[in-house]
């Protein structure tokens, strides 16, 4: 028995953050087998899944399977790493194909019937997946940059007047080193959130006025409830793809930064 | 009261505190992806794109290896040709030339041949004429003899004008013989 349904009794409420919050799949199961936990893993094992249909065994003219991962591959390739990369596209192309492929199916997750839950949407995956690209961000920076060129590079880009440095170096720091990890994993979790609540309000709309409280004046509301939640559903999945879109670009560009100093 | 315990906790989640069981599974989840797709997957579809490339660049190469080895055949057989022609030429001239010699070389032995089969008609004319020439001398002689005879046996009272034939005859012969 939910906080939803003791207060759906009387009046309609709109879902709320208790959208995110779920018990153990089972009572008395460890405290961490939740579902997105479980779908999580099985977000990998669904990638894991459709690379290997794809790419396990690779001929030269490609059939079936091939094909749709190939179309991935060379998105991926193409509009990703090549504009970022470069000559180096190539040896990075695990890394983003992995993010590109992972983040989608996991906000695709949100959009399947029965499971409909948008892993990304918990900020704890997200997080996992910009810290391992702040990580590089930082390693391959220091590597091809050194460590004290790395910051030199960010902070002080030549050719300013001396007095803008003043300026210049906390903000590029700040962004650099704070503001794009945070945005890199909240601009994907807010999205999947949002659209998260956004789908689940309009079906709720639906739920209420057309099934637990069926007036002549809440059915109209209802139907348009149900046909938003329809609309919604196609917008989400245009989201869904974009951010996972977004968040391999971004990965790419700041590996991309760290390889060469832009300024 | 149960409600009210799951409000407080969903109030006490806030959303963008990230759970740590999740932080683990999520890093559990990406390395598993990024270890098969990653590491093991994406090599060999990038191997396989570049056999791709290579297969097609060197499909490229062969045919253009034919195309240039069909050119060079062709303008072979073409120099060849020009030259069978050429000796072909030469051969007919050469032959209309032979022809001609021997032509010229026949008609002269033919000509040569004329000359010497007339030469030699002369030379039997003239033979003959000799021997028909002696012939008739003796025959003159007798015919004469024997003209005379029978003038002789004539009666004498045309005796005159027996004379002015025998003397005609005579000189008809004679003339005959300066003729010659």
């Amino acid at each position: 028995m939910s906080a939803l349904t003791v207060l759906a009794a009387d009046e309609f409420k709109a879902p709320g953050l208790e959208l995110f919050d779920f018990p153990t799949l089972w009572a008395g199961a460890p405290f961490w087998l939740t579902k997105p936990v479980l779908l999580a893993v099985l977000s990998s094992l669904v990638v894991i899944a459709f690379c290997w249909s794809a790419f396990g065994n690779p001929k030269l003219v490609p059939r079936g399977m091939q094909n749709v991962g190939e179309y991935g591959y060379m998105f991926v390739r193409d509009q990703v790493a090549r504009p970022f990369l470069g000559k180096d596209a190539d040896r990075y192309m695990g890394l983003l194909l992995s993010l590109f492929f992972l983040v989608w199916i996991w906000n695709l997750m949100g959009v399947i019937p029965v499971l409909q839950f948008p892993v990304a949407s918990h900020i704890a995956f997200p997080v996992v997946l910009a810290l391992v690209v702040y990580g590089m961000k930082i390693y391959l920076g220091m590597k091809h940059q050194g460590a004290l060129g790395y910051f030199k590079n960010m902070m002080f880009p030549p050719g300013l007047p001396k007095p803008i440095y003043f300026l210049l170096a906390p903000i590029e720091f700040l962004s650099n080193m704070i503001v794009a990890p945070f945005t890199h994993a909240v601009r994907l979790f807010a999205n999947m959130f949002a659209g998260h609540i956004i789908i689940a309000f309009f079906s709720m709309v639906g739920f209420w006025f057309l099934f637990e409280k069926l007036t002549p004046l809440g059915a109209p509301v209802g139907v348009l409830g149900v046909l938003m939640t329809i609309a919604m559903t196609g917008f989400e999945l245009f989201i869904q793809f974009l951010q996972a879109f977004l968040f391999a670009l971004l990965a790419a560009m700041y590996i991309g930064g760290s390889l060469h100093a832009e300024h | 009261m149960k409600a009210a315990a799951t409000l407080l906790a969903a109030e006490g989640n806030s959303p963008i505190m990230p759970h740590m069981y999740e932080l683990v599974v999520g890093v559990f989840a990406f390395l598993l992806v990024l270890v098969v797709v990653g590491k093991i997957l994406t090599p060999r579809i990038q191997k396989t794109l570049n056999e791709r490339t290579e297969a097609i660049e060197g499909g490229i190469k062969k045919a253009e290896d034919a195309q240039a080895e069909a050119q060079r055949t062709l303008e072979q057989y073409r120099a060849q040709l020009a030259e069978a022609r050429q000796e072909a030429a030469r051969l007919r001239e050469e032959a209309r030339e032979q022809g001609a010699r021997i032509k010229a070389e026949l008609r002269e032995e033919a000509q040569e041949e004329a000359r010497r089969l007339i030469q030699a008609a002369h030379a039997q004319i003239e033979a003959d004429r000799q021997q028909a020439m002696a012939q008739l001398r003796g025959e003159i002689g007798r015919l004469s003899t024997e003209l005379a005879g029978r003038i002789v046996g004539e009666s004498l009272e045309d005796e005159a004008r027996q004379r002015r034939v025998v003397d005609r005859f005579l000189e008809e012969l004679e003339g005959t013989q300066a003729v010659h």
